[in-house]
């Protein structure tokens, strides 16, 4: 059997504070994923999501630190940081950030920046590049000829197509998203969504996609990994997450989100996440988790198997009602 | 309970609204005599809200809704149609009376984290309404703020009171810009997105108190582009596209038995939680067109999966549909 | 109304102090900087001689006490100049009448552009436009050629060169602060309390003065620099108040006294140095204060240097998390 694509063993990055303490904002994250398939990393702000697929893709700034193994095809690029990162940055895995679509610079045309990457990463150039461009527009739904645009003429849903294409340059297999339809319609962000699902089960991508937005990860990924406090306390198959809740957290996050066809209360969760420059023991959900009990405050609960490659960090996991 | 007065008169009553704004010419244009041209941000838009109701004003962003919300509360100026609070027309009052009215209608806005002056302690944000209008003396304003913070949640109040913006948190921000809001004892409470920009986790209390707000009589107007929040609290909907009201109901009308064929797009391509979900999703193609340049006949027809050749030539109204009392959708095929 | 009840207390965190906004967003850069803090200490040690001179050197300062153009000695530590009056005496006299013309023109420089900054940036408009005009015609002007007809004009008395310096130098500070005023007067808060009623004076002394005057302040000290360069140039030109000592006055005597011909440096150099260093610290605190205020002048993420990776046994372990002493009540979020 063939490893995962893109396999993340016991990840940690810490921030060094002015006040001389560190951040702890990653804390042993572990997962993976195979092509053709799409995890969605969700979270409250502030959970590590982001710290997370930045990680991934080496793009921590100076004050962090790292450890952990980051996988592709089975060989760790975090080894030796950005010396064993970069030659794999945006050929293998490229990343959408979030508000990409208005990162663009606005005095150069689309196709010249979608083209850059490919010339960088010396991937393709000259009239190879003109023509791999004009197929990547058209991969993500935009006419070729919009390449001579300027991002000014493109419309919001546009650019962030544009932005999705110019992370497909150099043909990775791994595809990051931060955030990716936040900004956008709701219209607009069924687009992008529809697009992302066929750039993966058509073109075999690996999809990691972080956003709060608990619903598009229910109709979007197969698979689906809850964090807190920077670790993730619950991942598996969505249908399972969703059906087979087995984590507080989780169970809570559904019942705060409204949904069109459900007519019951919707929750909030009382209290604040820890912070994250401390030690902390127990679990770290115990302050404002309905199911506590003493075990919780002085045991932290382990990621532990609770189905068919679902697992949960609960003392109680049995216990979790389902969200359905 | 929704109700309006004695008179059936609804507290907030809008009609024909329409608020365009010119685009430059230039010199050059204007020698030229080029036709002037317009953004049709709200293209006669009618609605009302009665007290002790939460009507919900959906749609996606250029659709007009945040300048409806505006012209209401007069932040900007109207071309023609009427506003009437409380059976007073509003659109051409004195800046004094304005002043008046300002206490009986608020705002509460999208930002949590930009809605409040950094250098202002908690308690001078939430009295700063009634500094501004003269009311009450140092103390009984002391009252009124302790009272406001503690409708919505933050109590006990004296915790709060000196705490600078940077110290809470957003939902805890939010809920002082509604205080804030509460304190002069409006009748109708515009809500711009109160909650978009808010963890999902906390969105739930903030909405919490506007439901219960509007269970001691208050009117909101609530504007979201997401549809889940507006079924769960609202009232009413009225869904907006390019200035129009294209359809308006009871909530469970509307999101059961949508009409027109843009709710009916809206409402399949809404995530639902549960992954085992199957819709026909209907996802429209391109993106709402410019309101410079609105399509001619029916707005919407360019992008409508049902259009038939008259639908190029009639701009259609809002109706009451057959059957119902208080569902319209603005279509000829409804 | 009840808030949402759910689940177990929590602890809560301590606020953080509240010292006020205003004075931390301008003193902290400065007290970190060691080169600001040196010239804080160089301006503090001309501020001192300023006011306190007229103990320091005694009533008379220009009074002959030695030869002319006697060199520097332990008798006089900076010789004496083309009338035989001590230099050091004379120096620290002229720093009275420097620094005083400095922090008076670059206070009225100060006033006139922040309220035209702020008039023009809240109002916009034609009011915008028409004192953007204004500034404008007041950039163009050359200053030397103006400041020489006024002062041939109008007397050569020490406030009315007060007055030219601060007509002249406002209209950097009228741009910058019409800027700030500008993109304040859009944020939230500020709309926020438009639509509660408030009038635009309150809007203004409440909400934008507050956030303009850091940079206000930051701005001022660079003008008492060019306004301390200024009446030095003035004065040597010879349209400074022919009774008030100011280092421009005393670099002007030392040339109508031959000071070059005689090779008496010490008649030249120092108060040129002076005005330098004062210059230069009003300089350094000035720009250190807006580079603290403005943002886009960080270039952290340019940084060269690159993230860590640890081996599993570099990993630091943080301090434990102190628990809650007792049960907190419960806070919403």
């Amino acid at each position: 059997m063939s490893p995962p694509l893109l396999e993340v063993d016991d990840l940690h990055v810490w921030f060094d504070l002015p006040n001389g303490r560190k951040l702890h904002a990653v804390q042993g994250v572990s997962f993976a994923v195979d092509a053709g398939t799409r995890l969605g990393m969700v979270g409250e702000s502030g959970c590590g999501k982001t710290t997370t697929i930045l990680a991934l893709m080496g793009l921590l700034p100076p004050t962090a630190s790292v450890s952990g193994r980051v996988l592709l095809d089975g060989v760790d690029v975090l080894e030796r940081g950005e010396e064993t990162i970069a030659p794999h940055r945006w050929k293998d895995i490229a990343m959408v950030f979030q508000g990409a679509m208005n990162a663009f610079d606005p005095v150069k045309r689309i196709g010249d920046q979608i083209v850059e990457p490919m010339e960088l990463h010396g991937h393709a150039s000259g009239a190879e590049a003109a023509s791999r461009v004009s197929g990547l527009l058209e991969t993500v739904g935009i006419a070729p000829e919009r390449a001579k645009s300027y991002p000014h003429e493109l419309s919001g849903g546009m650019r962030q197509r544009a932005a999705i294409a110019m992370a497909l340059a150099c043909s990775p297999r791994v595809l990051l998203a931060d955030e990716p339809t936040t900004a956008l319609d709701v219209m607009v962000q069924a687009q992008v969504l529809e697009l992302l699902t066929y750039l993966s089960n058509e073109l075999g991508l690996a999809l990691v996609f972080v956003t709060h937005d608990l619903p598009i990860v229910a109709q979007t990924c197969t698979h689906a990994a809850v964090m807190y406090a920077g670790r993730i306390v619950e991942q598996g198959p969505t249908e399972a997450l969703y059906h087979e809740t087995r984590h507080p957290y989780t169970r809570m996050l559904w019942a705060a989100t409204p949904d069109l066809d459900a007519h019951e209360e919707v929750l909030s969760i009382p209290g604040v996440p820890p912070r994250l420059d401390a030690e902390l023991h127990g679990c770290p959900f115990a302050p404002r988790c309905d199911l506590a009990a003493s075990r919780c405050v002085s045991e932290r609960p382990e990621l532990r198997s609770v189905g068919n490659g679902h697992t949960s960090a609960c003392h109680f996991s049995s216990s979790v009602g389902a969200a359905a | 309970m929704s109700g309006s007065d004695g008179n059936g008169r609804a507290l907030l009553q809008v009609d024909d609204l329409v608020v365009r704004y010119p685009i430059p010419r230039g010199l050059s244009g204007a020698v030229l005599r080029r036709e002037r041209r317009f953004v049709h941000a709200v293209s006669g838009v009618s609605l009302h809200v009665d007290r002790g109701e939460m009507v919900a004003l959906v749609g996606e962003s250029g659709c007009g809704k945040t300048t409806t919300a505006q012209a209401i509360l007069r932040l900007v100026d109207s071309d023609s149609g009427s506003v009437s609070f409380d059976g007073v027309d509003v659109t051409g009052i004195s800046q004094s009376d304005l002043r008046e009215l300002r206490r009986r209608m608020q705002i509460i806005y999208q930002d949590p984290y930009e809605s409040l002056d950094p250098r202002f302690r908690v308690s001078t944000t939430v009295a700063e309404p009634l500094v501004i209008h003269g009311i009450g003396s140092r103390s009984e304003r002391r009252g009124r703020v302790n009272y406001a913070l503690e409708q919505v949640g933050l109590a006990p109040a004296e915790l709060f009171v000196d705490r600078f913006p940077h110290e809470l948190s957003g939902g805890q921000r939010q809920r002082v810009a509604i205080a804030a809001s509460l304190v002069l004892g409006p009748e109708l409470l515009v809500a711009d997105e109160p909650v978009s920009m808010l963890d999902v986790s906390v969105r739930a209390g903030i909405l919490g108190i506007l439901d219960e707000l509007r269970d001691q009589g208050l009117a909101v107007l609530m504007i979201t582009h997401d549809l889940s929040t507006a079924a769960r609290f609202a009232d009413r909907i009225c869904v907006m596209y390019l200035g129009r009201i294209v359809e308006e109901g009871p909530t469970r009308r509307v999101i059961e038995d949508p009409r027109h064929p843009y709710t009916k797009a809206l409402l399949s391509v809404v995530p639902r939680r549960d992954p085992r979900h199957r819709t026909d999703v209907q996802i429209l193609r391109g993106e709402t067109p410019n309101p410079i340049a609105v399509p001619a006949g029916c707005r919407f027809h360019p992008r409508c999966p049902i259009a038939v050749d008259a639908c190029r030539e009639v701009d259609p109204e809002l109706r009451t549909l057959a059957g119902e009392r208080d569902h319209r959708a603005a279509c000829i095929l409804a | 109304m009840s808030p949402v009840q759910t689940g177990a207390p929590h602890a809560e965190e301590a606020p953080s102090p509240t010292r006020s906004l205003r004075w931390r967003a301008i003193a902290a850069p400065v007290l970190r900087n060691k080169s600001a803090m040196v010239a804080v200490g160089i301006l503090a040690v001309f501020v001192f001689l300023a006011i306190f001179s007229p103990l320091i050197v005694g009533d008379d300062p220009k009074a002959k006490v030695g030869p002319v153009f006697a060199p520097p000695s332990k008798e006089w530590p900076l010789g004496t100049d083309g009338g035989g009056a001590n230099m050091l005496d004379l120096l620290i006299a002229g720093a009275r009448i420097s620094l005083l013309i400095g922090f008076c023109a670059g206070a009225i420089s100060a006033l006139i552009g922040g309220t035209i900054g702020i008039v023009s940036g809240f109002f916009g408009g034609r009011t915008d436009t028409a004192l953007m005009r204004l500034t404008d015609y007041f950039l163009v002007i050359p200053d030397v050629p103006l400041i020489i007809v006024i002062a041939a004009l109008f007397g050569r008395s020490t406030w009315n060169i007060i007055v030219i310096i601060g007509i002249i130098y406002w209209t950097f500070t009228a741009r910058l602060i019409r800027a700030q005023t500008k993109s304040v007067r859009e944020r939230v808060y500020v709309q926020r309390a438009r639509a509660l009623g408030a009038r635009n004076s309150r809007l203004i002394l409440r909400h934008v003065l507050p956030q303009v005057t850091p940079l206000l302040i930051a701005n001022t000290v660079l003008l008492i620099a060019y306004a301390i360069f200024a009446e030095t140039f003035i004065s040597f030109l010879g349209l400074g108040d022919p009774t008030a000592i100011s280092w421009g006055r005393l670099i002007q005597n030392a040339f109508t006294d031959d000071a070059i011909i005689n090779e008496a440096w010490w008649a030249v150099i120092p108060p040129g140095v002076c005005v330098m260093l004062v210059v230069l610290a009003c300089t350094i605190i000035g720009q250190t204060m807006e580079d603290a205020l403005n943002p886009r002048l960080r270039t952290g993420h340019l940084s060269v240097r690159r993230f860590r990776v640890l081996r599993p046994s570099e990993r630091p372990t943080l301090q434990p998390q102190t628990p809650p002493s007792q049960p907190q009540p419960q806070q919403p979020s």
